[in-house]
């Protein structure tokens, strides 16, 4: 019962994984079989790190997205959570629009705030009247503002997503909790912070794992908007182009691959350990 | 109990839930809040739907921020027809169904055995499950591309004898993918079972399977439900693994070919909302029927560990 699943867990998940680390130590343009990689030391990394332009501005576009995600979209969807926990008039639809963008892919919102941003047409250009072909912004053409403009709209999703996760963990928490609180005299402000966000902690740990991973799992938004270059370089839009295409070169696109991989392990292990000590507790 | 100071934040959500709410600065405030958030995320969509219902002709002469003369459903029809959406809605379905249906099945044999049995290799396996889960598709891709190259399949799984650019290849990536997610959650879910309903029925001799099929499963419906619901939104929402396994656009799902629907509506605007807009109809649909089971879903896999 469990071989078969396991089988193809390991083949399509880890086996790759385990592969982007040992080829990253290769060359290999995918020609001429197995036979045709030799090993080559470090120079991929040493490689991407200093004869690769797009990398740095990539890893600062990665970094960005995260402490946007961190500073902005994380504690504003956690903030909708809070308020709308406070049961008000009108909490099940402002609920439903806020959730609303999470069902959506990203494609699809990629296209959708294409027609916000267009220089020409946009909504925000025709409002503050800029939209002469002299004047326009380029929201999404100018690499100094489009990935804030793409931000933008990640944030418009991710907040809506940390609102419903949160939610649920709001709504968990025992009232008599609370109850006990009012009654030892504590507003709601301290109410909050000191005793339902301490209790509220392992979902506090998911939320924040799930910021990490899917700051650096972005990809979708900025493919859709212009293929991911001249200003909206990231990680994962890097190994995919030296992968897929004409250029095939292997072992660079993996080793760009392990730099992600590695990043990535902080918040999978920081799970894992919070989920193994759970499971202790039973 | 409650002696009021009118001062903001000192109204209690839990004192006043039997009473009607009664207005306080704090709660105009939360009011005002959560009116603009909401005003602020629904316009992107409903400035999408209107561009999507204005006729080009119109929007060329007076402009995208005009009231409407005329609305009309032609783009959705033009939209509809010119990018041959129902090919690609048919390519979806193809991916879709059988992926959610094999994850499920796969995760919840494997949870089964994981919440029913101590065997040693219990938490080493949920480690691989769930952690596989958490990795970043691009981390693979490099040698899941090549892999998708080289592996060679019978030709009644994929027409090309690869899994690279089938749907068969894009299934069991999918498929995969996503059943790291469904163990952990399916697991802990079958955690909170009672075991006496399970062990009544062993010394009853039920075997291995009908204790698996006819008692386990059943009681897991609520769980199954949700994880569905949030599975089919998901898969159908991929975008890149079609992208990087697929390379015939015929051969797309629909998420996937709006990057091409994309070149091809470049300059009608109108039409370019409204092909994209009949994309999330799938979604829709999901959002408005089963929207609970989707945050069911969601909140099983993070609050209960």
């Amino acid at each position: 019962m469990i071989g078969i699943p396991l089988v193809v867990d390991l083949f399509f998940i880890w086996f790759p994984a385990l592969a982007t680390v040992f080829l990253s130590f290769t060359t290999w343009s995918g020609i001429g079989g197995l036979k045709a990689i030799h090993a080559d030391g470090v120079q991929n990394y040493v490689q991407a790190a200093t004869n690769y332009p797009p990398f740095w501005p990539a890893a600062r576009h990665n970094v960005l997205w995260l402490v946007v995600f961190l500073v902005f979209a994380t504690p504003l969807g956690m903030l909708f959570a809070v308020v709308l926990d406070r049961n008000l008039r009108g909490g099940r639809i402002y609920q439903s629009i806020l959730f609303l963008p999470v069902m959506l892919s990203l494609a699809l919102i990629g296209i959708m705030w294409e027609l916000i941003y267009s220089p020409n047409f946009g909504l925000i250009n025709n409002l503050v009247g800029r939209h002469g072909n002299n004047n326009a912004i380029d929201w999404l053409g100018n690499p100094h503002l489009n990935l804030w403009a793409v931000l933008v709209e990640a944030c418009w999703r991710q907040a809506g997503y940390v609102m419903v996760l949160y939610l649920a963990g709001l709504k968990a928490v025992d009232p008599t909790l609370r109850e006990a609180a009012i009654v030892d005299g504590a507003g709601a402000w301290q109410t909050f912070w000191r005793v339902v966000f301490p209790v509220l902690r392992p979902i506090n740990v998911v939320i924040l794992v799930v910021t990490v991973i899917e700051s650096l799992r972005a990809f979708d938004l900025v493919y859709i908007t212009n293929g991911g270059a001249n200003g909206l370089e990231l990680l994962s839009v890097l190994i995919t182009k030296n992968i897929v295409g004409q250029q095939s070169r292997i072992g660079f696109g993996s080793a760009l691959g392990v730099v992600l991989l590695v990043i990535s392990l902080i918040p999978i292990i920081t799970f894992l350990v919070q989920q193994l000590r759970q499971e202790e507790r039973r | 109990m409650t002696t009021y100071t009118p001062a903001l934040e000192r109204s209690l959500p839990v004192v006043e839930k039997a009473q009607k709410p009664r207005v306080t600065p704090g709660r105009a405030a939360a009011q005002v809040f959560m009116i603009s958030a909401t005003v602020l995320w629904f316009t992107p969509i409903a400035w999408a739907f209107y561009t999507s219902l204005r006729s080009y002709d119109e929007t060329s002469k007076y402009g995208y921020l005009s009231l409407p003369h005329h609305l009309t459903f032609m783009n959705f029809r033009n939209a509809f027809t010119q990018g041959n959406m129902v090919h690609f809605f048919w390519n979806s379905v193809i991916v879709t169904v059988p992926a959610v249906i094999i994850t499920l099945f796969f995760a919840s044999s494997v949870a089964f055995v994981l919440s029913r049995f101590r065997f040693w290799f219990n938490i080493p396996l949920l480690i691989i499950f769930a952690a596989g889960n958490l990795l970043p598709p691009q981390v693979l891709i490099t040698p899941l591309y090549r892999i998708y190259l080289t592996v060679h399949v019978p030709t009644f799984i994929s027409n090309n004898g690869l899994l690279y650019n089938s749907y068969a290849g894009l299934i069991v990536i999918n498929a995969s993918f996503q059943l790291g997610f469904c163990v952990f959650v399916l697991s802990n879910y079958m955690k909170s079972i009672p075991h006496e309903i399970t062990e009544a029925a062993l010394i009853d001799g039920a075997s291995v399977w009908t204790r698996f099929w006819t008692l386990t499963l059943p009681l897991c419906r609520p769980a199954l439900a949700a994880l569905a619901t949030l599975l089919t939104t998901w898969i159908y929402n991929d975008f890149f693994w079609a992208i990087t396994l697929i390379s015939s656009g015929n051969k797309r799902p629909i998420t996937s070919a709006l990057a091409s629907l994309q070149g091809q509506y470049f300059i009608n605007q109108n039409l370019l909302a409204a092909g994209a807009l009949i994309t999330a109809v799938p979604t829709l649909v999901v959002y408005v029927l089963l929207q609970k089971q989707f945050i069911a879903g969601l909140s099983l896999g993070s609050s209960k560990g």
